[in-house]
């Protein structure tokens, strides 16, 4: 079976030392990094996207995927660089202040990176001027995470943070995790909500093309 | 339900009208798929059916049991609940009463109570070994057994109002791995602690309450304590995104460490039904949770090898032993995998996250009814409680007791723990509902 294949496969199946052998097999027989993660690591991380909103994955198959394809790219990302790949946007991404819940975030960083998007992770119980900063820094999105009803309503915080910085134009806000609806995000001034990590990769996709529409070339 | 249950109620409802129903008969009825006077409440009763010391302090206030000021106590330090007293349970009519191990979520004892001020300011009184001086950015640390030699386990954030696990995970050697690492906090229960809760049972039964008993030790994988939180320095896996990846990647490890605690809490059950008898109303199992707000967090294949042969193993322990009932609490979405749960023995589920997709009340007291007691579901408290009017909470309560309370097979209690924030009118209005509604004639469409 060719490399692609076989690597879109262990990456589906969650097998980090498969995924890493053909990444390496498939750069070794002069296919393109950037080839090996559009066909490779994407389309796989897309796929159990689709198998997870399908209810056949769960997130334990969801995270050993993620984690054969962090493995696959660390092994491409020199190369990556070298060819001087484009990333699909920025994303800081962070679970709001007073929280400390951060599986849903990190499922949706991982598929953000599995989507070719560069991640700002910055963490747990994140303040609203770190958001800010990471605006100023250069993030396109910022995505916010809560899983209590007490800290839930801090995202309204940050949404205004960001507004009264100047900078509310130029980027685009989503929001999830266990309480937040769309009513919700509505209310608090997020451009979006998305209540799964695979839907969140859509949505971020979609807010994208509005920012970059205000923002310009 | 059908018309058989209905008389066998009746039969029942005029054996306890005789003398009385008690709340613990109240509760015995319910599990029982009968109903009594009336559809039992529990609040505080476990770990995940009380409520935030908080909302404890600001609904205690409202119906005047306190002058102001007077703290609460803070009996579980990981989630913040706050004690629900017997004049609290009398106002409001709760018919249920917690008993556990004599050490908490963090291994230290509540006792030599002090003050302190949570950080939205609500009046406190904390165990002595609660750390209240915080950290130079303001944080809490919490040490496993109060020991500050050890690195610390949890962290309540600044702007927190609880405590969640610190990760403490070694670099996992896979060549070495050894399910003994993960049973360190899985021993035989001491003596002391045996004695500790035939004190408790015997000093609580009186109360005539029905006792919710946590005897610890059957965690199957709950994730509030992968992490080892009692312990100086957790080995094996702790990590929980390692754990739930090791559920699928490495299911033998898994199935090993679940199979010595099975063995281990076994004979630990043993013992303590020796000292306590069946003085014991329902027994909290485990709170490994299943769900997601949108479906099940694991496959309905990793649920039927790898969780249901332990639950199995311990229902049918218990039933073929004690007197006792067996309680499960998972949140989320788990419609998926109840066919499995329900088949596994348990007798009472919760939360009931109604809130959750595909957890319609009327679905679920349709097709499970009849064997299992639905212990929550009273009321949303992700939206409705937290958010909603008190019109909109007499609402969905009164919606709550008509669908989950006739034939029995409902124990009152909030979707888990009633958390902060909530705003003391609609505390009122809750509880004010639940004694308005909670007569089963409710559910009888010619009422």
């Amino acid at each position: 079976m060719a490399a692609l294949d076989q690597l879109r496969e262990a990456v589906i199946d969650g097998q980090v030392a498969v995924a890493v052998e053909q990444t390496r097999r498939g750069l070794d027989e002069g296919i393109p990094a950037q080839t090996l993660f559009d066909d490779g690591l994407m389309a796989a991380m897309r796929r159990v996207g689709e198998l997870f909103e399908e209810g056949e994955v769960f997130v334990p198959e969801m995270l050993v995927a993620s984690r054969a394809m962090t493995a696959a790219l660390e092994v491409l990302k020199p190369e990556l660089v070298a060819e001087g790949a484009s990333t699909s946007g920025r994303v800081a991404i962070g679970t709001v202040m007073g929280d400390l819940h951060d599986i849903g975030k990190n499922l949706v960083a991982m598929m953000l990176r599995g989507n070719g998007f560069e991640i700002d992770d910055l963490g747990t119980d994140v303040y609203p001027e770190q958001f800010v900063q990471a605006v100023r820094d250069g993030a396109e999105v910022v995505a916010m995470s809560a899983l209590l009803t007490t800290t839930m309503t801090n995202m309204r915080a940050v949404v205004e943070a960001i507004g009264e910085a100047g900078l509310r134009e130029g980027v685009a806000v989503v929001i999830g995790g266990a309480p937040i609806t769309q009513t919700f995000a509505e209310e608090v001034g997020a451009d979006g909500y998305a209540r799964d990590a695979s839907s969140a990769v859509r949505m971020v996709e979609h807010v994208l093309g509005r920012v970059r529409a205000t923002n310009g070339p | 339900m059908s018309g058989a249950t209905t008389s066998n109620a009746s039969a029942a409802l005029s054996a306890v009208a005789r003398r009385g129903t008690s709340s613990r008969e109240r509760v015995e009825l319910a599990l029982a798929h009968q109903e009594a006077d009336r559809v039992p409440l529990d609040l505080g009763g476990g770990l995940v059916t009380g409520m935030h010391v908080s909302s404890v302090y600001i609904l205690r206030q409202a119906i005047g049991l306190d002058p102001p000021g007077t703290p609460v106590k803070v009996i579980e330090p990981y989630q913040m609940l706050g004690e629900i007293g017997p004049d609290l349970m009398d106002a409001l009519g709760v018919d249920v009463v917690g008993v556990g191990r004599p050490t908490n979520m963090y291994g230290f004892r509540n006792d030599n109570w002090k003050r302190w001020s949570a950080f939205n300011g609500t009046p406190l009184l904390v165990p002595g070994d609660f750390p209240t001086d915080p950290e130079p950015n303001g944080d809490i640390l919490m040490y496993p057994c109060a020991d500050r030699s050890a690195p610390a386990c949890a962290r309540m954030p600044k702007a927190g109002l609880y405590f969640d696990s610190i990760i403490r995970q070694d670099p996992i050697d896979e060549e070495h791995l050894d399910a003994a690492a993960n049973l360190e906090e899985f021993a035989p229960i001491s003596d002391e602690a045996v004695e500790h809760i035939r004190a408790e049972v015997a000093r609580l039964l009186p109360s005539g309450r029905a006792i919710l008993a946590d005897f610890g030790g059957m965690g199957f994988g709950d994730v509030a304590l992968v992490p080892g939180p009692t312990l100086r320095h957790p080995r094996g896996i702790r990590d929980l995104e390692e754990w739930y990846m090791s559920l699928v990647s490495r299911p033998q490890y898994v199935y090993e460490v679940f199979d010595r605690q099975a063995e281990i809490a076994l004979a630990n059950l043993a013992r303590i039904h020796a000292a306590i008898g069946d003085g014991v109303t329902a027994v909290f199992v485990t709170g490994a949770d299943f769900g997601t707000q949108e479906g099940p967090l694991i496959s309905p294949k990793t649920y039927r090898t790898l969780f249901k042969p332990f639950h199995v193993r311990v229902n049918d322990w218990i039933h073929a032993n004690t007197g006792w009932k067996t309680f499960i609490h998972s949140c989320g979405s788990i419609w998926r995998l109840l066919d499995d749960i329900v088949d596994a023995g348990f007798d009472a589920l919760n939360p009931v996250q109604t809130s959750a997709a595909n957890m319609d009340p009327r679905q679920l007291k349709q097709a499970y009814g009849d064997r299992v007691t639905f212990w929550g579901g009273g009321i949303d408290t992700q939206q409705v409680l937290p958010f909603g009017t008190p019109e909109e909470i007499r609402a969905m309560v009164r919606d709550r007791m008509r669908v989950f309370g006739p034939g029995g097979g409902f124990v009152f209690n909030p979707i888990h723990n009633i958390q902060a924030g909530v705003p003391v009118e609609n505390l009122l209005a809750l509880y004010g509902a639940v004694e308005e509604f909670r007569g089963y004639r409710i559910g009888d469409p010619a009422a």
